[in-house]
């Protein structure tokens, strides 16, 4: 469900990289003070049972579709949110490099989707205020709703603005948008009671943990061990129970796509979209798919030679190149393969 | 629970993959890194409308499979896993998309162009992601990413989440072995003994992270990450990021496989 390579271009992804570098450098800065060893353990245990946590489907009532769970109200609410943030950081890149869930030139984006808003908007300003008198069972509950609400609304929007900027779908941004936010609303009322049940979970087990981590103090003498240990049962209940409900169903992603065909588009901002490709074509190695250009070419041309060199390029030379390089492609594969074997006999 | 051993298996296969010792393996994990993003790129900088230029981008996956000995099997059905969403997300544009072409006489939306474009992409860079990671493993990524100046703290917390993912998951597939060849016609795990397999679990588990962590200290862990044996990048490094690099260049700015078309319809004229 994390955005993939194919559709952000490389503007908008390089962007998120570095806006997601540097928030992550901030991070690192600001627990550096604070991080005492014991604290490196349960990172990784929470980077682990998130990750776990991710893999579970879970289909939503009434839409057809499904959804996981972002983890970042919990990562915030029990780490902090600058560890939070970085164990969120290195779980989407191990999902990104041994799955391919979620592109490596957009891991910039999804990191900063389901990690900046939960950890550095939601945690903050919304989970903190409703417990700032005082933390309880009622309270944490409100608390995790709301802001995995918010949390994942603003992420879930995100995906909408870094989609549309690529310019690579031709979906409209109305319809994009009044699809993902209901589902992702339908999402974060699943994921704010699982939040609000870990973190009642703990609170309930170790309270010193919470109140510790809102003041950003390090662990120090609590017991470590009783904290893993309920976080892990946790893990268990979550895997074995939500599992039972793990869903074949498309993800919200998919569902929202399939579910507006047919419908009334509303206008495509074509402006922007005019706008963008004009910035691209300038930025762009070469303008357009033809190499033979001449710079100050005015727009209409510009959309003829498109329209030629997709002629151009459907046509037989085209589709006859293209198949005569992938099978030069899988040849070449097999050449090597029969060498090497060669060799070892 | 399956899907969560399936993805175990997964994680394990491109972990044992990463410690072969062909020629790709033996690269340095920086220039690998580098070479896969410069590919992923020029593979996401095609515009939307051009299909033909993107399929000599194929060459660099094919080429690693087979110099890097990876089976080619398992990649696929994982790419194959990741597309059903771009799918979803693509099949729209046909519809959307109110431009028409000319295809072979046929006239159909440009949609179905757009469609294609983030198919191919969608799969060479789900195939470049994974091969980086099957032939340099997670240990020598870390060296990569030290030496582009990621901060400790990152590297370390990366490496300790992948290990106690398969910490936490291999002690799930064995206690699941166990129970299922005691349990033999017993689907699943009885909701009589989830609490007493629950805590079992959890008691292994921490035990087993504890062990680690304590032999992490034991061998002078102070929060430090050394890297251990410092490789160079010698020059058959730099050449392998280099030539990549070229023919990525070159295959982006001209469009090979219509060029060999041409020639070849050129000759049968």
């Amino acid at each position: 469900m994390h955005m993939a390579d194919a559709l952000i271009s490389p503007v908008v992804g390089g962007i998120m990289l570095a806006t997601t570098a540097g928030v992550v450098a901030y991070s690192i800065k600001k627990i550096q003070n604070d991080m005492d060893e014991k604290k490196i353990p349960l990172m990784g245990v929470m980077g682990a049972f998130i990750f776990a946590a991710q893999m579970i489907n879970f289909s939503i009532p009434g839409t057809g579709s499904s959804g996981h769970l972002g983890g970042g109200m919990i990562l915030a609410i029990l780490l902090g949110p600058y560890a939070g943030f970085i164990t969120m950081s290195s779980i989407l890149l191990i999902q990104a490099l041994f799955f391919g869930d979620g592109g490596l030139l957009a891991y910039g984006c999804n990191v900063f989707n389901l990690g900046f808003y939960t950890c550095f908007i939601a945690y903050p300003l919304i989970y903190k205020w409703f417990t700032r008198k005082q933390i309880t069972s009622k309270r944490i509950f409100v608390a995790s709703m709301i802001s995995a609400l918010i949390g994942l609304q603003m992420g879930a929007f995100s995906v909408v603005m870094e989609t549309l900027l690529s310019g690579k779908t031709e979906l409209p941004f109305g319809t994009f948008v009044l699809m993902m936010q209901p589902i992702h609303l339908a999402i974060g009322v699943v994921e704010g009671f699982v939040t609000a049940t870990i973190v009642t979970f703990v609170w309930k087990a170790r309270p010193e943990i919470l109140e510790k981590t809102a003041t950003l103090e390090p662990l120090g003498n609590v017991s470590i061990k009783k904290v893993l240990t309920s976080i892990l049962i946790a893990v268990v209940v979550v895997g074995g129970s939500l599992s039972w409900f793990a869903s074949t169903n498309p993800d919200g992603l998919e569902w929202s796509m399939k579910k507006t065909s047919g419908e009334k588009t509303l206008k495509a901002p074509d402006a922007i979209h005019k706008t963008l490709s004009e910035i691209q074509n300038k930025t762009a190695f070469l303008p357009h798919y033809g190499f033979k250009t001449k710079s100050g070419e005015n727009k209409e041309k510009q959309a003829q030679n498109e329209k030629t060199s997709i002629n151009a390029g459907k046509s037989i030379s085209g589709i006859l190149g293209g198949i005569l390089t992938l099978a030069l492609a899988v040849f070449t594969g097999v050449l090597i393969k029969v060498i090497k074997k060669k060799k070892k006999t | 629970m399956s899907n969560v051993i399936n993805s175990l298996y997964n994680m394990r296969l491109l972990d044992d993959l990463a410690r072969k010792e062909t020629p790709i393996h033996k690269i340095h994990p920086l220039v690998k890194l580098l070479t896969t993003f410069v590919y992923l790129i020029m593979v996401v900088s095609f515009g939307k409308y051009e299909i033909g230029s993107l399929l000599s981008f194929v060459f660099y996956p094919v080429i690693i499979f087979a110099l890097a000995e990876i089976p080619v099997a398992p990649i696929l059905k994982r790419v194959l896993l990741v597309e059903p969403l771009i799918i979803g997300i693509g099949i729209l544009n046909p519809l959307f998309d109110h431009h028409t072409i000319l295809f072979f006489g046929i006239v159909i939306s440009r949609g179905w162009v757009t469609f294609l474009s983030i198919f191919i992409k969608c799969g060479l860079t789900v195939v470049a992601s994974i091969l980086l990671i099957a032939t340099t493993g997670m240990d020598r990524l870390a060296v990569g990413l030290r030496m582009l100046k990621v901060p400790k703290i990152f590297v370390l917390q990366l490496l300790l989440t992948y290990r106690y993912i398969t910490v936490l998951m291999e002690e799930v597939s064995g206690m699941m072995r166990a129970y299922s060849l005691r349990a033999p016609r017993q689907k699943g795990i009885h909701r009589s003994v989830w609490g007493s397999f629950a805590g079992q679990l959890i008691l292994r588990t921490f035990d087993r992270a504890q062990r680690v962590y304590q032999s992490m200290n034991l061998r002078g862990f102070t929060g430090e990450y050394n890297t251990g044996e410092v490789t160079k990048v010698r020059f058959k490094d730099f050449a392998y990021l280099a030539g990549w690099s070229l023919f990525f260049i070159i295959s982006r700015i001209f469009n090979i496989p219509t060029l060999i078309g041409l020639l070849v319809t050129g000759v049968i004229k």
